[in-house]
C-alpha cells in the first residue's frame, strides 16, 4: 500500500492492484453529513408525546433500551424516520445522477415528470376505487407502476440512438404537464373525502409510515446504490458529450440506458413510500458538489444530504411548527428560494 | 530572419517521403453516411497510412466532418465500412477503438470546474477499471502529456478558465495521455486567432514529427493545410474530389471545381507549399 502526493490535486493510495486518488473534502463532507444524519435521526426518533433523550434513543438502537423505549422507538416512530431516511437518500442520488448525465440542474424527478407520474398512479388509484377497493398497499404499489411507467415512457420517448441529455428535459416537462392536468381531472372528478386524502399524498408526506413502507425501498436501494456507486466512474466521463464519452471507450448506449434506469428506479421507490417530496432531488447535488467540490455532483454525499434535509425537515414540522405539516411542503418552502438563489446567482453556467 | 528557418525546418521534417508509405492503419471502404434519409457522403474510399499526416478540406457542407466522424466510429456508415488495422471498426469493442484512435471532437466541452490536470487524466479512462483508477502507468502518462504540451503550469486552473488557445492544447493534451498513435482532430483551430492556429498545428506536428503518430485533421484553412499536412484529400457533396501532395491537389482549376473560387495559386514564401491567394468567388 503507498499513499503519496499526485500532479492531480487529491492523495492517491494504491493498494496491490487497487488505485485511486482520494480528495479529503470528497471524504469529509459525506463524512460529516453521515453524523449529522445520525445525530438528527436520533433526535426525531426522541421527539413526540413520550420524549426520550438522545443517549437513551442511542442505546436503544444499540439493542440496550430499557422499559417502553424499545417499543416506542423501533416500532412506532423508527419506522417514520427510517422512510423519510431512505426516501432523501434515493432522492439525492436519484437527482444526482440526472443532473449530472443530462448536464443540466434542472433535470430532476420533479420536473421530469417521474413524481408526477407517480401522482397519477397514487391519485388515480384513491379516487378510482373510491377509499374501498384497494387494501392499504394498492396507493403505494399504483405510485410504484405511475413512476416507473412515466420513467419508460420519458426514456422511450427520448431515445434516439442514444439519449440527449436537452432533449429528456424538454421531453421530461412534456410529460410533466401533462401528468399534472391529469392528476387535476382525476381530483375535480373526485368525492371530496378521496380528494382530501390524495392532496395530502400529493405533498409527501411521512405520516403513519410503517416498516411497510420502509422494507421495499431498503431492498430497492441495496441493489440500486451499488449499481449507482459503480456507474459512477462512466458517468464522469458521460459528462464530456456524446462524441468525447465514446472518444474515451464508452458504449454510449448501454451507459446512457443504465444511468437513466437506475435513477428512475430510486425516484419511483421513493415517491411509492412517501409520496412527491419535492425539490429534494433538484436541490441536494447543488449543495453538495458545492460543499464537495469538483465538477459534478457526488453522488454519495448527495445521498446523504438528501437524508438529512428529510428527516431534518420531518423533524422541524413536527416539533417546530404550531400544526403538523406534510413534510413535502417545507422542502418546498425551503427548495424553491434556494432554487431562485442558484438562478439568480447563476455563475457557473452548466452547474447553475 | 530567424523566424524564416525555423519554420522551414519544421515544415521539411513533415514532408519526409519515406513516412508515407506504410500499411494502411485506418480505411473508409466504400462508405456512404446519412442522417436519417439525407445522404451526405456517398460511397467513398480512403486510406490512410501509418505515420502519415492527412488533412481534409473542402467546402462547408461537403461531409469533411462526417466522414472524420464516421472514421472515428462516433457515426455508423448506411453503407460500406470503416477499417482500423484491417478489421471492421463497428465489429471492434469500443473500449479497444479508443486505446489506439484517439479524437478531439469539434469545440468539445468541459465540465465546469474541472481541472486541466483532472481533463487530461479522463483520457486513461480506457486503460482504467473500477478498481485500478489511478495506477503509476496512469500518473507517468499523464505527467508526460501534461509537459509535452506545455500544459504544466496551467495543469490546476479549471479547464473553463483558459483561453481558447490554452484550451485546445489542454484537449490535445487528453487526447495524448490517451496512448494512441492514430488521432483524429476536427477542426482544431476553430475560434482560435492566427498565432493560436500556428501553436495548435505545430503542437499536432510534433505529435507527427516526433511520436510518429499517424494524424488526420479536419481544416478549414487552406493554406495552413498546405503547410502541415503531407497529403491533402479535398471533398465535395459528400465525394472525394482529389487527394494528394498539397502541391498537386492546390491547383487553380481545382479552387475552382471544389470552393467556386477564382484564385492564384503562388508558392508561401517561408515554407514554399503552395498557398491560395482568392481572386472572386464564381458563379
Amino acid at each position: 500500500m503507498s499513499i503519496e502526493a499526485s500532479p492531480r490535486p487529491g492523495t492517491t493510495i494504491r493498494i496491490g492492484p487497487a488505485s485511486g486518488i482520494v480528495r479529503w473534502r470528497q471524504v469529509a463532507v459525506p463524512l460529516a453529513t453521515f453524523a449529522v444524519l445520525v445525530l438528527l435521526s436520533a433526535v426525531s426518533l426522541g421527539r413526540g408525546d413520550f420524549p426520550i433523550a438522545v443517549p437513551d434513543v442511542l442505546r436503544t438502537l444499540a439493542g440496550l433500551g430499557e422499559g417502553a423505549e424499545p417499543f416506542i422507538i423501533l416500532e412506532l416512530r423508527a419506522p417514520r424516520v427510517a422512510v423519510g431516511l431512505l426516501v432523501g437518500l434515493a432522492l439525492g442520488v436519484a437527482g444526482a445522477l440526472f443532473q449530472t448525465f443530462a448536464r443540466n440542474p434542472l433535470a430532476s424527478p420533479d420536473t421530469l415528470g417521474i413524481t408526477t407520474g407517480a401522482s397519477v398512479g397514487a391519485v388515480g388509484a384513491i379516487v378510482l376505487s373510491s377509499g374501498g377497493v384497494l387494501p392499504g398497499l394498492g396507493i403505494p404499489l399504483a405510485a410504484l407502476l405511475g413512476a416507473l411507467l412515466t420513467g419508460v415512457l420519458l426514456f422511450a420517448l427520448t431515445w434516439r440512438a442514444g439519449i440527449d441529455g436537452y432533449r429528456l428535459v424538454l421531453i421530461g416537462i412534456a410529460l410533466w404537464s401533462i401528468g399534472t392536468a391529469l392528476v387535476d381531472w382525476l381530483l375535480t372528478d373526485a368525492e371530496i373525502h378521496d380528494a382530501a386524502s390524495a392532496y395530502v399524498w400529493i405533498t409527501g408526506s411521512l405520516n403513519a409510515r410503517t416498516w411497510d413502507h420502509a422494507v421495499p425501498l431498503a431492498v430497492a436501494l441495496a441493489v440500486l446504490l451499488p449499481l449507482a456507486l459503480a456507474a459512477s466512474r462512466v458517468l464522469g466521463v458521460l459528462q464530456f458529450g456524446d462524441d468525447t464519452a465514446r472518444g474515451l471507450g464508452i458504449r454510449l448506449q448501454g451507459a446512457q440506458a443504465a444511468v437513466v434506469l437506475i435513477a428512475v428506479g430510486c425516484v419511483a421507490f421513493a415517491v411509492s413510500a412517501a409520496g412527491p417530496i419535492t425539490f429534494v432531488a433538484l436541490v441536494v447535488p447543488q449543495i453538495a458538489v458545492r460543499l464537495a467540490g469538483g465538477s459534478r455532483p457526488p453522488l454519495l454525499a448527495s445521498g446523504l444530504l438528501g437524508a438529512v434535509l428529510v428527516v431534518g425537515a420531518d423533524l422541524v414540522t413536527r416539533t417546530v411548527l404550531p400544526e403538523a405539516l406534510p413534510v413535502g411542503i417545507l422542502t418546498a418552502v425551503l427548495g424553491a428560494p434556494y432554487l431562485l438563489w442558484l438562478l439568480v446567482r447563476g455563475r457557473r453556467r452548466s452547474t447553475l | 530572419m530567424t523566424i524564416e528557418t525555423v519554420t522551414i525546418d519544421s515544415a521539411t521534417q513533415l514532408r519526409d517521403p519515406g513516412t508515407a508509405s506504410g500499411r494502411v492503419r485506418l480505411a473508409a471502404d466504400g462508405v456512404t453516411l446519412a442522417y436519417d434519409e439525407h445522404v451526405v457522403v456517398r460511397d467513398l474510399d480512403l486510406q490512410l497510412t501509418e505515420g502519415s499526416f492527412t488533412a481534409i478540406v473542402g467546402p462547408n457542407g461537403c461531409g469533411k466532418s462526417t466522414l472524420l466522424r464516421a472514421l472515428g466510429r462516433l457515426m455508423r456508415p448506411s453503407g460500406g465500412q470503416v477499417l482500423l488495422d484491417g478489421r471492421s471498426i463497428a465489429r471492434t469493442p469500443t473500449r479497444e477503438v479508443a486505446r489506439v484512435l484517439g479524437l478531439l471532437p469539434q469545440a468539445p466541452v468541459a465540465p465546469e470546474g474541472l481541472t486541466v490536470a483532472d481533463l487530461v487524466a479522463r483520457g486513461r479512462h480506457p486503460h482504467q477499471s473500477w478498481l485500478r483508477q489511478w495506477s503509476r502507468d496512469d500518473e507517468a502518462v499523464v505527467a508526460e502529456a501534461l509537459s509535452w504540451t506545455d500544459m504544466v503550469r496551467l495543469a490546476d486552473r479549471p479547464v473553463d478558465e483558459l483561453s481558447g488557445g490554452q484550451r485546445q492544447r489542454a484537449w490535445i493534451s487528453m487526447a495524448l495521455a490517451q496512448g494512441t498513435d492514430l488521432l483524429l482532430l476536427d477542426e482544431p483551430t476553430t475560434y482560435l486567432d492566427l498565432s493560436h492556429q500556428i501553436d495548435v498545428l505545430e503542437l499536432v506536428s510534433r505529435l507527427h514529427a516526433e511520436r510518429g503518430c499517424t494524424v488526420v485533421v479536419v481544416l478549414h484553412d487552406l493554406n495552413l493545410a498546405a503547410r502541415y499536412a503531407q497529403r491533402l484529400v479535398a471533398m465535395k457533396d459528400g465525394a472525394l474530389m482529389a487527394s494528394g501532395r498539397p502541391e498537386e491537389v492546390l491547383t487553380e482549376q481545382l479552387l475552382a471545381d471544389v470552393f467556386d473560387l477564382e484564385a492564384r495559386v503562388l508558392p508561401d514564401p517561408v515554407a514554399g507549399t503552395p498557398m491560395v491567394v482568392p481572386v472572386r468567388r464564381l458563379r
